[in-house]
């Protein structure tokens, strides 16, 4: 047993230095920029115009929470090439599997994130606003100035577990032929026949990955909350 | 100077200030009374900007704003820029330390130079007593102590008018002197202040005219003199009722 352990480690630990976890950090850090720019839009006060666009997010959202992950996978590899568009893209939009990996994982935890950054916001006492307000600040410093930076704190918790759920959804990304840690564990099984060990192994190493999180959350939560003396 | 004309707003159906006509001059201190739920705060709010009446005229020296024509962006920065809230919950900003919220205004808003802002900041510190608390967080300051870094933050904008709604009705009798303390002081170097509270003998002690509201109604408004000495019979039994309960 410890021979097919030592023999496959390294190969599934190359797949997750060059998959998984590029995957999981580039479609997180894409999905929170998508999370702000969703939060804020949603929870803007203008009107007018603005309206449809508030619509739109609040539809993407939707539509992304209400679907699950695995069939928008296949939708946005399998099913896009399908997607003929006059002038834009006569023969169909064909995405290479990393970059229709990417959007999909993107787009799923914007949706996810944007409401947790959304809640986060939302639960900023109404007294910070009018403190702003009341200095003369516009909304827009009031919001990077007082109430981000508080939300941040009370949104890491949250967003820490979408960045945790993504590294182990990345293993879904085996479905439209990324070479990631979990392919390449099906692959090894294939040729060795220990899948019981096989997986293991991956599960164990997606733990490993995750536990790292867990522990950098740790030491976010602490640095952002220096302020909160009886932090809970 | 600052000056109301008509001044109107509902809550839906409730009207909580009808027809308000008043000024408040420079450099005096104007305390506003009344009952709780009179309109009070909505005054004082509207004064910010953070209420929005729905007609009315708003002079501000030499600007007049009507609400029934709702006031431009820029316009309301500005009179938010010279008139600066103190809340009854001081509503600091607790991811900065106490100086950092007395500079935020000055530097964020007004945008002077960082250095000058914070020897100021210091200073306004000493002023209210709590020089030694500039690098902590406001979750370790006690109430008192945390409405006095309000009051500093408010005097950090350097202000035409402080306007303080209710500061020292969430603290005990031993923590509201030190602050009105604070206030008392700052009232006699002249400052145009506006202050609601339900403290009558503070309210006798440094109001410079007094403005009596019921029902969103003004019921008196005149020099402080003449409000402890009147015959209306609703206001003289406010004003005994509230100084029972002060015994
Ligand atoms: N945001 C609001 N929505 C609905 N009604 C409101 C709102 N703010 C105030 N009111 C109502 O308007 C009236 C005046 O309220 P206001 O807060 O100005 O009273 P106040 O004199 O400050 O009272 P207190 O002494 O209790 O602070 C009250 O009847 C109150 O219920
Ligand atoms: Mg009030």
């Amino acid at each position: 047993m410890w021979d097919i352990i030592v023999n496959a480690t390294p190969q599934l630990v190359v797949a997750g230095l060059k998959y998984t976890i590029p995957i999981s950090i580039v479609s997180f850090l894409l999905g929170l920029i998508l999370a702000l720019i969703t939060a804020l839009v949603r929870l803007s006060t203008k009107k007018g115009p603005f309206r449809i666009l508030k619509a739109i997010f609040r539809f993407y959202v939707w539509l992304f929470r209400s679907t699950p992950l695995l069939v928008q996978l296949f939708i946005v590899y399998f099913g896009l090439p399908y997607l003929k568009i006059a002038g834009i893209a006569p023969d169909g939009i064909k995405l290479t599997p990393l970059v229709a990996g990417i959007i999909t994982f993107s787009l799923n935890t914007g949706a996810y994130c944007s409401e947790t950054i959304r809640a986060s916001i939302l639960s900023i006492p109404k007294g910070q606003w009018e403190a702003a307000y009341s200095m003369g600040m516009t909304r827009s410093k009031a919001l990077s100035r007082i109430i981000l930076p508080q939300a941040v704190r009370v949104s890491l918790p949250p967003l820490a577990n979408s960045f945790i759920g993504l590294v182990k959804d990345t293993s879904l990304a085996a479905s439209i032929t990324i070479v990631e840690m979990f392919e390449v564990s099906q692959q090894i099984a294939a040729e060795n026949y220990q899948p019981l060990i096989m997986y293991c192994l991956v599960a164990a190493l997606y733990a490993v990955a995750c536990s790292l999180l867990s522990w950098l959350q740790g030491y976010l939560e602490k640095v952002t909350s220096r302020y909160v003396t009886n932090a809970d | 100077m600052l000056k109301l004309e008509k001044l109107n707003k509902s809550f839906g159906e409730h009207r909580a200030l009808v027809d308000i006509t008043t000024t408040f001059p420079e450099h005096q201190t104007t305390v506003i009374l009344g009952p709780s739920g009179s309109g009070k705060s909505t005054l004082l709010r509207s004064l910010n900007l953070l209420e929005r009446p729905e007609s009315g005229k708003y002079f501000f020296d030499d600007d007049v704003f009507d609400f029934a024509e709702g006031i431009s962006v820029k316009d309301t920065l500005n009179i938010r820029k010279q008139t600066e809230m103190v809340f009854q919950g001081y509503n600091l900003f607790p991811h900065l330390t106490v100086l950092k919220n007395i500079m935020e205004g000055p530097v964020q808003v007004l945008h002077r130079p960082k250095a000058d802002v914070e020897k100021e900041a210091h200073a306004l510190l000493a002023k209210v007593g709590l020089a030694d608390k500039a690098d902590v967080y406001p979750n370790q300051l006690s109430g008192g102590q945390a409405q006095r870094v309000a009051i500093a933050r408010s005097l950090a904008m350097q202000p035409k008018y402080i306007l303080l709604d209710e500061p020292t009705s969430a603290l005990d009798p031993e923590l509201e002197l030190e602050v009105l303390k604070v206030l008392k002081q700052i009232s006699t170097e002249k400052r145009s202040m506006i202050i609601v509270t339900h403290n009558m003998a503070f309210a006798r002690e440094v109001a410079d005219k007094i403005i009596f509201v019921e029902d969103g109604h003004i019921l008196f408004d005149g020099p402080n003199e003449r409000f402890f000495k009147t015959d209306n019979k609703r206001i003289a039994d406010f004003i005994s009722a509230m100084t029972f309960a002060n015994i």
